[in-house]
């Protein structure tokens, strides 16, 4: 198959590297949370924009997979946009905007609406794979304490969010535990998909290129939002729906439509959107972004 | 409306055709050719190499141009081919003491063997704007140049300065960042290789901060070297070595002070910095903070930024730490709603509170109330 992009091999990455990111991956779902080193390579995009997460979807697509691409839940976001052109002209692959559809999401800051299904694979974009970096900066010591299982550094902190706010005050990047061993950052997406996390059916795998780092949680893994038995878990809701397709239970953008404080909002899922106000009309989902 | 706050495939076809009409510039006058950029630029474009890990002048001009002269977009361009390249094995260690020196000075000796050569520098000219003639220097050419051991070597003879690899250790292999995960601690073979590839300003800067107390390590200069060095490669279906061309190379042997400790007489330490091209100001900052990074290895006390092994090479790279901090342009409205909701139920919170509270009593009214 010819990739459109003369002296580059399929999928940009040389078969070496997306073998070596693949064994990365091998490891990462037999430890679900465990942050795998890996030696990232560049990619035509600076890094903090995707790098890793370009990189594990470079190391496992194929030519029958079907390839969508949010960021901030949008497939026509730039960085979407740009991604999504980046892999079909490197990989010659189909591309959706449909989650239904996609074999492969990657994502920035969202897990779709549309649930998981069996088969599917989400890629997370990560930009700092480290939970406790922001509580211990080196990662000698952070390396230490994930290997004791010693995460009461993160229960004081939200201990103290408890006590300074009467409740927990971290909003997205909630840390999780998965499979009641490793402390994993979600990567930023609202604390509102966290639950989503949970036993989902898809295989969920995170790149973080910058720091160098690949984990992963297999279908079916049990992901627990921290909390206490006082003060569970909360993920944030919205009280009003969406202005656009009237959805509820979603999470939504919202859009400064003047400069007196107006302001609406709308799904962030842009395709769940669009598909839900077409059902509202009955009308062809294309025409209604159009 | 709404559409328009979204992106779109329409608007960076826009933006990437006004991009490159920028950079063309007046079409009047003629392109610049990435040969000329190669000459003319060439310091620029041994930071591009450097920075890049790829020695190839014509592609970092190459780089130059379509970053429209923007290092470090140049560098992200040469790293981001040179990472799709195979890679056969390792070259032979090049010996810089055989490095036939364009330029060769040491600041701890006024005369030594081989003699000082000031070569190509800045130094000692008058930053003057001028046109000067390019003709080149009128004294002849050195026909064969003298041997030129290195310094280090001259004082290593009689045990002052500490032996390189440290005596009893065999050769360690080459570490490769770009091949293997990077786990700390490094080795220092490493380290040198992620040094080689950060940032000049950065790596100036921590090095300026050694010279004015942050973690000092008193340095002179042994011997800084520029000069051309044949590239050998041994091919093992072959069983001998075969050259594969000549690279350009500025090595700085940096020597420091260590008072010895209860196990070690006192003795110079190195410093080492090496770069590609005429790269001077590069190799000079990074063997100082290499010296400075060896802290754990003398026994000194790890006080200072440019000490500690993790927060230096963590944010040396300038390709990552530009990308990381160029991506807060990207849209972050999820994040943002999130904390938005969370400011809002604060403030609501605290609304409520402040409502329950019994007004605090007037202080005024208290001080009456006493006086009464």
């Amino acid at each position: 198959m010819s990739t459109g992009l003369d002296g580059y091999n399929i999928g940009y990455l040389d078969e070496q590297t997306k073998r070596m990111i693949r064994r990365t991956l091998l490891k990462a779902v037999a430890i679900p949370g465990f942050q795998v080193p890996f030696a990232s390579r560049e990619v035509p995009m600076p890094r903090g924009w995707g790098t890793g997460g370009v990189q594990v979807t470079a190391a496992i697509i194929g030519p029958d997979d079907v390839l969508k691409v949010i960021d901030q839940g949008a497939d026509d976001t730039a960085n979407a946009v740009s991604i999504r052109s980046f892999f079909a002209a490197v990989a010659g692959v189909r591309t959706t905007t449909r989650t239904d559809e996609a074999t492969i999401i990657q994502t920035r800051h969202r897990i779709p609406e549309t649930p998981l299904a069996d088969g599917q694979t989400i890629v997370y974009q990560v930009p700092g794979p480290e939970p406790l970096r922001f509580l211990e900066r080196r990662e000698t010591e952070t390396r230490r304490l994930h290997a004791l299982a010693d995460y009461g550094l993160m229960y004081v902190k939200l201990y103290e969010d408890i006590a300074k706010y009467g409740h927990i005050a971290t909003t997205y990047d909630y840390p999780v535990m998965v499979n009641g061993r490793y402390l994993m950052a979600p990567s930023p997406i609202p604390s509102f998909d966290n639950p989503k996390m949970h036993r989902s059916p898809a295989l969920q795998l995170f790149g973080a290129g910058r720091e160098k780092r690949i984990y992963a949680v297999p279908p079916y893994t049990d992901v627990e939002s921290l909390g206490f038995e006082d003060h569970p878990f909360e993920p944030q809701r919205f009280d009003e729906p969406c202005a656009i397709c009237g959805s509820t239970g979603v999470y939504l953008d919202e859009v400064i439509t003047n400069d007196k404080g107006g302001s609406m909002f709308v799904c962030s899922d842009t395709d769940h959107c669009e598909r839900a106000a077409a059902a509202l009309t009955g009308a062809d989902p294309q025409e209604v972004i159009a | 409306m709404y559409v328009a706050v979204k992106g779109g495939e329409r608007a960076i076809a826009n933006a990437h055709a006004l991009l490159a009409k920028e950079g063309r510039g007046d079409p009047g006058l003629p392109r610049i050719e990435h040969r000329a950029v190669a000459g003319q630029l060439a310091v620029l474009v041994a930071r591009v190499m450097t920075e890049g890990s790829l020695y190839d002048r014509e592609l970092a001009a190459r780089a130059i141009l379509q970053a429209q002269g923007d290092a470090l977009e140049a560098i992200t361009l040469v790293r981001s081919y040179r990472t799709t390249l195979p890679r056969f094995g390792y070259t032979l260690p090049v010996d810089t003491a055989a490095l036939p020196p364009q330029r060769r000075i040491s600041a701890t000796f006024k005369d030594l063997p081989g003699g000082q050569q000031l070569g190509a520098t800045f130094d000692y000219t008058h930053r003057l704007f001028t046109d000067r003639d390019t003709s080149g220097p009128r004294a002849p050419e050195v026909v064969s140049p003298p041997e030129m051991p290195r310094v280090t070597d001259l004082l290593g003879a009689s045990a002052l300065i500490e032996p390189v690899p440290p005596a009893g250790a065999d050769d360690p292999e080459p570490g490769d960042l770009t091949r293997e995960p990077t786990i700390f601690p490094m080795s220092r073979a490493e380290r040198l290789q992620a040094l080689s590839r950060s940032d000049e300003g950065f790596l100036l800067g921590l090095a300026y901060s050694t010279q004015r107390g942050y973690g000092g390590t008193h340095p002179f200069a042994g011997e800084i070297r520029v000069g051309e060095i044949e590239v050998e490669f041994e091919a093992p279906e072959l069983g001998f070595a075969v050259p594969l061309g000549r690279i350009e190379l500025t090595e700085c042997q940096m020597i420091n002070q260590f008072r010895g400790s209860a196990d070690t007489p006192a003795q110079f330490t190195r410093g080492y910095g090496l770069a590609f091209g005429r790269s001077e100001r590069k190799a000079m900052s990074m063997s100082m903070v290499d010296r400075a990074l060896r802290a754990a290895e003398f026994g000194e006390r790890i006080t200072a930024p440019a000490q500690d092994e993790e927060f230096v090479i963590s944010h040396s790279d300038n390709v990552q730490a530009t990308g990381f901090v160029e991506h807060l342009k990207l849209p972050h409205y999820v994040d943002f709603q999130a904390e938005l909701g969370l400011v809002r139920q604060l403030r609501a919170e605290f609304r409520e509170r402040a409502a329950d509270e019994p007004a605090a009593p007037d202080p005024e009214l208290i001080l009456a109330e006493a006086r009464a």
